[in-house]
């Protein structure tokens, strides 16, 4: 069997195999479920009941005898407070309400109930409201357009283009939503896959088992080998996450619904997804295996693999700025910037519309950096994968590149 | 067909030459120590060998041509340097390791298992590396040098750190090695076990070869002109074609002026009445080499 596949074989399996790895992976779909679960039992409980409930009052103004069946509330009247007090002590009612003779002028209407609250239910508040209304516009206007006042407004906002036409994403802020919760999962994912791969080499050369890989394969069917093996785990993490988010969207949307149906993602925007995995990874992981390369201990790489989470969760940092002004100068270089670039132009995708040469120019800039990034990691690997104890310093480095 | 042919092999980094125009051969069946001081030039050596780093200019070529992958399947190497995965167990270690030598996994798994059982270490099949003992970790890296069955093995400091019965344990097993034919290189600083295991040796320094040749042929070189007398008798004021005489607890050492042999000697000792207990040629120690030779270049 071909050896870098043998060291792809045992790097992606080592790497589906770590708990951190399984944890991260899942997390997201077993939290979703969950809040799911957790929604449909809380709705549960607090679904209005289907028993009548009966709300008493008393009308001091002589003018409140429509409506009294909002729903499954009735509205019972009373002649006074005393009269109504005795009903609610004895439960025969959940509470009253007097509206008294200057209700017109003032607006003012006292509730009694024997339940400790902070605030009126809404169900009761809107019920009351309702039953105010349909009573002071009784005989004056027709009872469709009573219903109309009750319910004036259902919002809904079309986006158009530049050209008029209807824009293919809608949806305003709950769209960002599931593109942020994305682009923080890729910035996780390409964070720790990089951390994996320098983990692995600082491990590898740390205890000392770099020479005897070394004499069994070459430098490049190790370095491949592990990149690839350690990738191709990342890219099942970020293909699972793609599946789950589409899977937990239209399951959330079908038995929730609400504003969750609304959120539309373009399919193009998980194909980006996995496209800037993958540019971002090899740029990272390229960039691992040159730190892995000129240190001696794990701890040491590790204190780099810092600055990689750096990058990846700089664009966060900024994300009500990069919300009111998506297509800001700053924010088009740094999509180009091939550090910040994968996160940040997914972020973006998620807000607005990229244009295809910003989307290009990113690529592009991570493509070239890559390749840079490998003549330098063969640099270095030639040069200090088997130099143990002190790190080199900077100056050193470049003189032996130059050398090299 | 020679198991190693390198020839006017340079290697220099940015501050020193660390191997300059070093030429040797090792042949199939032997045990060839390579030995010297530290910094010598030793382990650069080995490391060119197996392609790891590549030399400025010479040639090397092994088991009669240039290393590459397929022939790297035909080498073990235990480098001085050394470890394994500290999570894996011991079983999926060697079998991983053995299979980057290009064995299959089952019978990777079987040979691990016969090569364990030898060595006693069966009992620690399912243990992860990090549960062994330094001594323990050791003998499961020789396994993983010899489980693909190598015609060239390469062994640098192997007894560093084990104890006196893991050193015997390895000792017979690089013996039966060498009795199955197989080509042997031991780089150590221990003359002890180069002079009880090794046929032939290159001592370096400073990256030049100093002493390279038959084992015995140099001790002969280097053998001085004394012997080693324990009596019983007068040996007398003057002995003649001895030079000087050096009284130690148990014995004499009569100093040669160089115009008899030893044999000389003992016949005019004989022929004197004098009764010898033991009459010895003396020849000195590897290490007595080592020092000798590696002082001067150092002094």
């Amino acid at each position: 069997m071909n050896k870098t596949f043998l060291i792809f074989k045992h790097e992606f399996l080592s790497t589906i195999k770590r708990v951190g790895f399984i944890i991260l992976t899942f997390a997201l779909l077993v939290l979703a479920l969950l809040g799911i679960g957790i929604f449909h039992i809380t709705s549960g409980i607090a679904k209005p009941s289907a028993e009548i409930t009966k709300i008493g009052y008393v009308d001091e103004t002589g003018s409140f005898s429509q409506s009294t069946t909002e729903g499954n509330i009735i509205f019972v009247h009373f002649d006074n407070s005393n009269a109504a007090t005795q009903a609610l002590v004895k439960k025969d009612i959940t509470e009253f309400f007097v509206i008294p003779q200057d209700y017109i002028s003032k607006g003012l209407i006292e509730r009694y109930t024997m339940q400790k609250e902070v605030t009126p239910p809404a169900a009761t508040t809107n019920a009351v409201k309702n039953f105010v209304t349909s009573n002071l516009l009784a005989g004056r206007i027709s009872e469709t357009v009573i219903k109309r006042i009750e319910a004036p407004l259902n919002l809904v906002t079309i986006t158009l283009t530049l050209t008029g036409a209807v824009a293919s994403k809608q949806g305003g802020l709950i769209n960002l939503i599931i593109p942020g919760i994305f682009s923080f999962l890729l910035a996780f994912s390409l964070s720790f896959s990089s951390a994996y791969v320098l983990q692995g080499l600082g491990e590898e050369k740390e205890s000392r088992l770099m020479e005897i890989l070394l004499s069994s394969v070459s430098t490049r069917q190790l370095i491949v080998g592990k990149v690839l093996g350690i990738g191709a785990a990342g890219l099942v993490q970020v293909v699972i996450w793609v599946i789950s988010i589409r899977f937990l969207l239209n399951l959330a949307s079908s038995s929730i619904g609400g504003i969750i149906s609304m959120i539309k993602i373009p399919a193009n925007f998980w194909v980006f997804g996995v496209v800037y995995f993958i540019l971002g990874y090899s740029l990272f992981a390229v960039l691992s295996v040159s730190v892995a390369a000129i240190t001696s201990t794990v701890r040491e790489a590790q204190g780099f693999a810092g600055l990689f989470m750096l990058f990846s969760i700089a664009p966060f940092w900024f994300y009500s700025l990069l919300m009111l002004f998506p297509n800001n100068p700053i924010w088009i270089i740094f999509s180009i910037f091939p550090f910040s670039a994968p996160v940040l132009v997914m972020l973006r995708l998620g807000m607005t519309g990229v244009p295809a040469w910003q989307l290009i120019a990113s690529m592009a800039a991570i493509i070239l950096s890559i390749v840079g990034g490998l003549l330098l990691a063969a640099k270095l690997l030639r040069t200090y994968i088997l130099m143990y104890g002190k790190r080199p310093t900077l100056r050193e480095i470049i003189r032996n590149l130059k050398r090299e | 067909m020679n198991a190693v042919e390198v020839k006017n092999i340079v290697k220099s980094y940015t501050d020193k030459v660390a191997v300059n125009d070093l030429s040797f051969l090792v042949s199939g069946n032997e045990i060839f120590g390579l030995i010297g001081p530290n910094g010598a030039g030793k382990t650069t050596t080995i490391r060119m060998m197996m392609d790891i780093i590549k030399p400025d200019s010479g040639k090397i070529n092994i088991l009669g041509e240039k290393l590459s992958e397929a022939s790297k399947n035909k080498l073990g190497y235990l480098p001085e340097e050394r470890g394994l995965y500290k999570k894996l167990t011991v079983i999926d270690s060697i079998i991983y390791l053995a299979s980057l030598k290009g064995m299959d996994r089952r019978m990777a798994k079987e040979r691990a298992e016969e090569l364990l059982k030898k060595t006693g270490m069966l009992a620690n099949r399912d243990k992860k590396i990090e549960e062994l003992s330094r001594g323990m970790g050791q003998i499961i890296q020789f396994i993983v040098t010899i489980i693909h069955d190598p015609q060239l093995v390469i062994l640098d400091e192997a007894f560093s750190g084990l104890d006196p019965v893991n050193t015997e344990l390895l000792k017979g097993l690089i013996v039966d090695l060498r009795n199955q034919g197989k080509a042997i290189i031991l780089s150590t600083h221990q003359m002890n076990q180069v002079e009880e295991l090794c046929d032939r040796i290159l001592m370096i320094d400073n990256g030049h070869a100093v002493l390279y040749g038959n084992l015995k042929e140099i001790k002969s070189n280097y053998k001085s002109n004394s012997v080693i007398l324990d009596f019983e008798g007068e040996l007398g004021q003057q002995v003649p074609g001895v030079a000087e005489k050096r009284v130690s607890k148990d014995y004499i050492e009569l100093i040669l002026d160089g115009s008899a042999t030893p044999k000389q000697i003992l016949e005019r000792l004989v022929n004197a009445g004098i009764t010898i207990n033991r009459f010895e040629v003396v020849i000195p120690s590897l290490n007595e080499i080592f020092l000798k030779v590696v002082g001067k270049n150092h002094e």
